[in-house]
């Protein structure tokens, strides 16, 4: 069983910066860390690996030093890396972001499943995920939240034969969609892609030679040259989506503190109620 | 202060510091309270391959050396000195049949201890016998191709959890020191059974138990290295251990003063930060340079083994030995500098002192430290 996990290195603080000229995220010079929801994801996809075999690769698009995301999953124990960098890339929204990793997937081709974390911590929009399955024309779950049961006929003995075409029938996989009120239970033919949610799982740390098998990997790198994307589809100007105006809300006012005996305190705080809250 | 350590080095720090930060440090005051052997930890480390560490590449190890062991034990006992110690005593435990076992023992043992799928443990002290280790009393007695083992170990680390045990037994009353000799012992042997599990001040989360001997038959192809190397045995495994012992006081004063330092800058007293008072000031500077002292004397000693110095008895005891009272005093004075907040349990700070005081026991009190070094000192002057 082939997976493809996509991954995003965001900044590790919640304080994140902009570049006032073109609205878009500033992600030099920022501490950074994969993800959290793709954590998830990874550790579903290396979980299913030791269950089916297979190959598992984890792709990202970001600046030359995303590549520690890459090398982190798989200190997990993802096999191989991609790295799709190039300034031309830069300032791509979510449209334009998933029609260049839905292009990266189909030059890797075979694949079973892709899994993304749900949504990125930094962005927030829960739109790429969905976005790649659009651009592949592959059915997506969304938000799921565990995989029931996958077809025998990806088992292990198998798994060599991950044939494309016309076995698409015979190969599925049943999984729960979490929703706000319970959950769905979903069956869907393969290749498909999931976006995953926090309860799936509870991601791995790092293991010492895991650690030392990334820190050797050779990362592939693609840019615009090695992919030859249509550029009205890439980057900044590829994208339909821009943003006009980046602003933090003003800081809510602090709140009201007492100070006395308590009957004379609980007073005050009655008649505050009673004239500012209606 | 930079020890230039190398990237597998830094490697295995930052994901022993990981492990402790985030599953460690969480469910410390749980084990400490408890008692409770910490598997589901051991089962982290194991799937980490921080077991690994310290067994040869050949038995299924990592083959990292004790540098690399120390910076491990170091980074874990600054969450917890309990748990970090279930993780060293294995490495004690596995030490003899690294030094002492032959190709076939080594291929039996060593790679389940490498992978945590088992742990291992150490049999050396015995009720009556502590600093005079030529004391124990416990028997092997050849019969056939077996041994049969009587007596009782005690305070033994890990006793009752692990797997594979090396115990110190006598096999020649009449020959004293030289009479005794080092066997693998693996549980469920029939006639191994577990004593009372000990109630203690720190290290709570380890294990303490007694091990039982009554006419418990061993094969002997279990029998480590030739009769009479017992001691021989032991000395060296306690040359190669000791830094860890040492770099788990490292770890446990490295946690205290975090503590204490991130305390000082938040208590208020007398309208600012304690941190802003100098006698607060200068306790935390001697603690921080008493630490970093004794990291660089740990960190030189384990360097010395594993470039294969033969002759590192005087070292890793003056290692060992300047650690643990150095984490003794470091401790006390977290306590102090918390003051009443100290004593409570409900701040680590105590903890700490608890876990501290064993290091300066265990693995040769200091007094016996002391000896090995003075013994060593005065040999060196007679050359």
């Amino acid at each position: 069983m082939n997976i493809i996990i996509c991954i995003k290195q965001v900044p590790e603080t919640t304080e994140v910066k902009i570049n006032p000229e073109t609205n878009t995220l500033i992600r030099e010079g920022v501490k950074s860390m994969i993800n959290p929801f793709d954590m998830y994801a990874i550790e579903e996809a290396v979980r299913l690996k030791e269950k089916f075999a297979g190959k598992t690769t984890v792709i990202t698009m970001g600046p030359p030093q995303a590549e520690a995301a890459l090398r982190e999953a798989m200190a997990m124990g993802i096999d191989e890396g991609i790295l799709i960098s190039d300034r031309a890339f830069a300032g791509s929204d979510t449209w334009a972001t998933s029609y260049t990793l839905s292009s990266v997937i189909k030059k890797i081709g075979a694949f079973d499943l892709i899994l993304c974390g749900k949504q990125a911590s930094d962005g927030d929009t829960a739109q790429v995920g969905p976005g790649i399955s659009a651009h592949l024309d592959i059915p997506q779950v969304t938000y799921v939240k565990k995989i029931e049961e996958i077809n025998p006929a990806l088992s292990t003995m198998e798994s060599g034969n991950t044939e494309r075409k016309g076995g698409v029938k015979d190969k599925f996989m049943r999984v729960e969609r979490m929703t706000e009120e319970g959950y769905e239970i979903i069956e869907t033919p393969l290749p498909a892609l999931f976006t995953v949610v926090k309860e799936i799982n509870e991601p791995r740390l790092p293991s010492l030679r895991g650690m030392l098998r990334a820190k050797q990997a050779r990362i592939i790198v693609w840019a615009q040259k090695e992919l030859q994307l249509d550029s009205q589809k890439i980057g900044l100007s590829g994208s339909p989506t821009q943003v006009i105006k980046i602003f933090t809300p003003p800081p809510r006012p602090g709140g009201q503190i007492f100070k006395g005996e308590t009957p004379e305190i609980v007073n005050k705080l009655v008649e505050l109620l009673k004239n500012e809250v209606h | 202060m930079d020890y230039l350590l190398t990237d597998e080095q830094k490697m295995v720090q930052e994901l022993a510091r990981k492990i402790a930060e985030e599953k460690i440090r969480p469910v410390a005051a749980k084990y400490d309270q408890s008692g409770e052997f910490p598997w589901e930890i051991m089962q982290i480390l194991a799937q980490s391959d921080l077991f690994a560490i310290f067994v040869p590449q050949e038995y299924g190890g990592m083959g990292l050396g004790v540098l690399n062991l120390c910076i491990a034990t170091e980074e874990l006992s600054a969450a917890c000195g309990g748990i970090a110690v279930c993780y060293a005593a294995s490495a004690l435990g596995t030490f003899p049949i690294i030094l002492f076992g032959n190709e076939q023992q080594k291929k039996k043992y060593l790679p389940d201890l490498a992978s945590g799928k088992r742990i291992a443990a150490f049999a050396l002290t015995e009720p009556e016998a502590g600093s005079d280790a030529s004391a124990i009393k416990t028997t092997a007695k050849k019969e056939g191709n077996y041994y049969i083992l009587n007596g009782t170990k005690h305070f033994i680390t890990n006793g009752g959890e692990a797997a594979t045990y090396t115990v110190i037994a006598v096999t020649d009353k009449t020959k004293g020191a030289r009479g005794a000799s080092a066997f693998i012992v693996e549980k469920g042997t029939p006639g191994f059974t577990f004593g009372k599990k000990e109630e203690k001040m720190g290290i709570r989360a380890s294990v303490t138990r007694e091990l039982i001997f009554t006419d418990c038959k061993i094969p002997q192809e279990n029998l480590l290295s030739k009769e009479g190397m017992g001691f021989i045995v032991t000395m060296k495994t306690f040359d190669m251990s000791r830094p860890g012992v040492a770099a788990q006081a490292l770890g446990i004063a490295q946690g205290a003063l975090d503590v204490a330092v991130k305390y000082a800058k938040e208590r208020q007293q007398f309208g600012k930060s304690i941190s802003s008072f100098q006698g607060i000031q200068w306790m935390l500077a001697d603690m921080a340079t008493e630490i970093e002292a004794g990291r660089a004397l740990v960190y030189s000693c384990a360097r010395e083994i594993d470039a294969g110095s033969k002759d590192v008895g005087k070292d890793s005891a003056m290692a060992k030995m300047f650690a643990s009272d150095m984490a003794m005093k470091v401790t006390t004075d977290a306590v102090q500098i918390l003051g009443g907040y100290g004593y409570m349990k409900d701040y680590s700070a105590e903890k700490y002192m608890r876990d501290a005081k064993i290091t300066q026991i265990y693995e040769g009190t200091n007094q016996i430290q002391r000896n090995i070094i003075a013994l060593q000192l005065i040999k060196e002057m007679a050359k």
